[in-house]
């Protein structure tokens, strides 16, 4: 299958893996040493941050000031649970970057198809519009090997990009119309 | 002579994998007699041919038999035809041409390497390119599945309010350097904003809920329909769960475009965009989607998977479980997924090409690290309370309920998307997404535990109430002061905060089974894990508190006298919800083996095993007495797929003269001849007939098979024909014979199709069970298969007939099976 952007997405999941294996380096706020201690006698439960690094992750090192006497602290300790975690913040933000920057093309170019195309497109009465929903019974897919193949790079991506359509509508009808698959 | 031909017709069989050992003896007894036969009464013309190649009878032109006999090799490099052996859309392979084919190629590679450091290099490159192949399809499935986790986390959250400091933060992230997050509100910090905040500048009343309502319902129904449209623009494939037309596509259908780039950029998208609306909904079977597209996508880089279908179905096989390794972080369990649910051939090398590509997708998925939490799931338990015996009467009693709730789900739902598919109901799917998405909404958000992302919620359903937890389900009353209360954790009573959960849990439950049923064949990508999971995790938190609380209220019953002392610490109502989660997973997908150990990969809870496997199975039990098919079977039936059930046994005593086309009263079978037939004869047998294949006899009068040539490269053929050689014309003869047939001298030049001849079809007597061709099809996946009765050709059964057979036994409506 053609489309008009070849290897897209290959590129684009290598390209999210390399990113997120570059941006891997943490930074200072990425690291962090999280202690819940539960209520204890009178005094109420209380979460303590810190940002320390693996081996200071422990309730001595990262619960301070102690609410509790010096002599009490050791018991008090014991209930604490500390957890030292990491996270990459540049991968989150890389990630949902890309995301919505794909996303956005994506809603750019749907609007373009289904508003300013057909407005183009009137022109060329030879050519159907995109949303011609009318069974134009039993058009088989490979109808499509009749184009003829461009010289510039610009027709062969128009070329691509018509063979494409005529598929989407192929599965449009599919599942859209007839309901043969995916209902 | 003729032992060498046979030995070589038996070699090519031989390899195929399961009956054919058992059968070849069979066999080269059944070709001897044929042989025989054909010496002793043959037509002169063929005697004639025969005298000149005596093998020409048997060699395969089109598989590993071409590299037979010498005239043989010549016949396949004289006419190569190019795209001769691919496929139609929405056709079944035929897997036996497939692994010749392979087998051939395999051959050519391996006679060839010893002739340069080139041909070697190519034959390593070659041998090396299935690990290649599953390496590149875990890489991309990790990193996708990466994206996908961080996406939608963030979008879910979007739903509620912002992170002013960093706007690319869901609200965990957003507070996850705070010092203000108090032990009773863990979430609350200044830099997440809610959207009553930002417009309002109120945090709390009943302005400030108003308006979080309102934009709660507004983005939900945004996304919803963000995805719904790009779906329906750009690739209407990309919709549903895609498990049942995987399933389908592995057991050798072809759908071209389901596996393209298109289709796995929307699907992942769109994944996002759905998964953060809040429809009821995961996103575990689209990943396996994802991942199947990287494979299939991939393997176009290698040609010794882009041009063999069966080969292709390896690499898928191996793609699916890279999905669900990073769907649940369970590498184990997406191979035994793989295995038990979806692959349909399945050897022991795509065992392990599963298993690597499960464990390099785990390991990209790890090292993205998505949740931020050091591990590839959201939901791991850490509580490693024993389980006692009794707990197994409960448990059971979970799996009842899960098979319950299968049952139920699978025929509402199948009753559900019949309507969609047969009534003008499914003329409106943009409609009814936003239709469902807002009753979504506008039911969820009141409850808390709808509210919610469903994955958190199972987080917080299967977490055990310890002294670090502060949420609603953990207040418990508690009895005594002091530290000791905390340490050992009793069973205690519940508090108002428990109560009040319970209800509020008990109308999530109801809202979840009510909505799964109209979301899961909606036109967007949606799973049905995690709903499933969602629905078995409340019903069994609510029977763990149920159990506990009996406990501690009648400590004295033996049952718990015995094993739950005053002030002992007995019942774990997370392990329940686990349980429960598992139990109606195994109802709706009728797994076993492979939602085991997908559970206890995904809580970490290897001791937990035993009540897993119990309750699984009790509600595979129990959903089998309701209707024996799973979820995704159902829905292979209802869209007619041509899918043949390697696990629905078939005890009817037909025989094969019984199913075999032409019927009694049919018109005679379409055969052609193999050397009297004019170009405008083929093509008028062509255009009159829609059959996908042509049986070709001897003669009209004798009725002798000589093979079977498909349609499509008749077609291609005779295309190719018209364009290269000038002399062909209408009333060229049209001959599959070694050698053309004497000609008045006249005549325009003959066209030969030997090449395009499989002249190995398989063929079975008219009294065979039924039974037995079935289990051929099934286990050689074969297309068709041809019926003789004292050597003369007689019919001609096809998957599709097996198919309309079987569904005419099972007293259901024969021409539901679409395709062919």
């Amino acid at each position: 299958m053609n489309t008009i952007l070849p290897n897209n997405i290959t590129s684009f999941g290598v390209l999210v893996m390399v990113v997120g294996m570059l941006s891997n380096t943490l930074n200072f706020e990425d690291v962090r040493c999280k202690c819940i201690c539960p209520p204890y006698r009178n005094i109420t439960g209380h979460i303590y941050n810190r940002n320390v690094s693996q081996k200071d992750c422990n309730c001595l090192h990262v619960v301070a000031p102690l609410p509790v006497p010096v002599h009490d602290a050791e018991a008090y300790c014991l209930l604490c649970e500390c957890k030292y975690e990491e996270r990459s913040s540049n991968t989150i933000k890389v990630t949902v970057l890309i995301y919505l920057s794909v996303v956005g093309a994506l809603l750019l170019y749907m609007l373009f198809l289904l508003l300013v195309e057909p407005l183009i497109r009137k022109r060329d009465p030879h050519t159907q519009p995109l949303h011609n929903e009318v069974d134009s019974e039993e058009m088989r897919p490979h109808v499509d090997t009749g184009l003829a193949r461009g010289n510039t790079v610009l027709e062969r991506v128009e070329g691509a990009q018509q063979r494409w359509k005529k598929q989407v509508q192929e599965q449009r009808k599919t599942v859209f119309d007839r309901h043969k698959l995916l209902s | 002579m003729e032992s060498e031909q046979l030995y070589h017709r038996g070699y090519c069989r031989n390899s195929y994998n399961s009956i054919a050992s058992a059968s070849s003896d069979e066999e080269l007894l059944d070709g001897a007699g044929v042989i025989m036969d054909f010496h002793t009464t043959e037509d002169d013309n063929l005697l004639d041919g025969d005298a000149a190649s005596p093998g020409s009878n048997y060699a395969m032109s089109n598989g590993g038999g071409a590299a037979s006999s010498s005239t043989h090799l010549l016949d396949f490099l004289e006419e190569p035809i190019p795209g001769v052996g691919t496929y139609d859309d929405f056709h079944t392979i035929d897997w036996v041409r497939e692994k010749c084919k392979d087998r051939e190629r395999h051959r050519k590679i391996n006679s060839k390497k010893k002739e340069s450091a080139w041909e070697f290099t190519k034959s390593l490159y070659d041998a090396w390119s299935g690990w290649l192949v599953v390496t590149l399809t875990g890489l991309a499935s990790g990193a996708l599945a990466g994206l996908i986790d961080i996406a939608a986390d963030w979008m879910n959250d979007l739903k509620e309010g912002i992170c002013l400091s960093a706007l690319w933060f869901n609200h965990e992230q957003c507070c996850w350097t705070s010092n203000e997050t108090t032990f009773a509100e863990r979430d609350k910090c200044p830099q997440w904003k809610s959207w009553a905040e930002l417009i309002l500048g109120q945090a709390e009343g009943p302005g400030s809920y108003i308006m979080n309502y309102f934009m709660y319902i507004y983005w939900a129904l945004s996304f919803a329909f963000l995805a719904v449209c790009l779906v329906k623009v750009f690739a209407p494939y990309a919709c549903g769960s895609g498990i049942p037309e995987i399933k389908t596509i592995l057991s050798g259908f072809i759908i071209r475009g389901y596996l393209g780039k298109w289709t796995l950029m929307i699907k992942t998208i769109t994944l996002v965009l759905a998964v953060a609306s809040g429809l009821s909904l995961g996103k575990e079977g689209p990943l396996v989607h994802v991942a199947c597209c990287c494979g299939n996508i991939f393997s176009y880089l290698f040609p010794k998977y882009s041009k063999n279908e069966a080969k292709k179905r390896e690499v898928l096989s191996a793609a699916s479980a890279a999905g669900v390794s990073v769907a649940f972080g369970a590498p184990i369990g997406g191979v035994l997924f793989s295995l038990e649910e979806v692959s349909y051939y399945f050897p022991l090398k795509t065992l392990w090409r599963s298993f690597f590509a499960a464990l390099v997708a785990a390991f990209v998925l790890r090292s993205i690290n998505p949740f931020g939490n050091s591990r590839l799931v959201l939901f791991y338990v850490e509580y490693h309370t024993p389980w006692y015996l009794f707990e197994l009467i409960p448990f059971i009693l979970l799996g009842v309920f899960g098979g319950l709730w299968g049952a139920f789900f699978i025929r509402a739902n199948i009753a559900w998307c019949r309507r969609r598919k047969s009534t003008r109901f499914g003329k409106y799917p943009v409609l009814e997404v936003i239709l469902v998405a807002t009753i979504t909404a506008v039911v969820a958000f009141p409850n808390p535990y709808t509210r919610q992302n469903t994955s958190e919620l199972i987080k917080e359903l299967f977490t055990d109430c310890g002294p670090l937890e502060s949420s609603q389900l953990c207040q418990y009353r508690s009895q005594m002061n002091g530290s000791k209360a905390f340490t050992d954790n009793p069973n205690r009573p519940a508090g108002p905060g428990v109560y009040a959960a319970m209800w509020q849990l008990c109308l999530a439950l109801i809202f979840k089974i009510i909505m799964t049923i109209f979301t899961f064949g909606l036109k967007v990508p949606s799973g049905l894990f995690i709903p499933s999971m969602a629905i078995g995790a409340i019903a069994g938190r609510i029977v763990g508190i149920a159990v506990e609380q009996l406990a501690y209220y009648h400590h004295d019953w033996f049952l718990f006298k015995e094993w739950c002392e005053v002030g002992a610490d007995c019942i774990t109502p997370g392990l329940y919800a686990m349980v429960g989660a598992a139990a109606c997973l195994g109802g709706v997908t009728r797994m076993t083996v492979s939602l085991v150990v997908i559970v206890f990969e995904l809580t970490g809870g290897l001791e937990y095993i035993v009540p897993l496997m119990a309750a699984v199975m009790t509600s595979k039990w129990v959903g089998d007495a309701f209707g024996r098919k799973g979820i995704y079977e159902a829905h292979i039936r209802l869209n007619g797929y041509p899918f043949l059930d390697a696990k629905e046994e078939f005890t009817h005593t037909t025989l094969a003269r019984d199913v075999m086309r032409p019927r009694r009263n049919d018109p005679p079978l379409a055969v052609l001849t193999q050397d009297d037939l004019t170009l405008e004869e083929l093509q008028g047998v062509i255009s009159e007939t829609s059959y996908n294949g042509f049986p070709v006899i001897v003669s009209k009068e004798s009725q002798r098979l000589v093979g079977f040539a498909l349609r499509r490269d008749i077609t291609i053929a005779i295309g190719n024909s018209a364009d290269q050689h000038s002399g062909i014309m209408l009333n060229s003869r049209v001959y599959f014979t070694q050698h053309a047939p004497t000609l008045p001298a006249d005549s325009p030049r003959p066209l030969k199709l030997r090449s395009i001849l499989d002249m190995s079809p398989f063929t079975v007597t008219d009294h065979t069970p039924m039974e037995i061709v079935v289990d051929i099809f099934r286990k050689l996946g074969l297309r068709q298969c041809l019926v003789t009765h004292n050597g003369r050709l007689l019919g001609i059964i096809t998957k599709k007939d097996i198919l309309r057979h079987m569904a005419q036994m099972a007293n259901q409506d024969p021409e539901s099976i679409m395709f062919n």
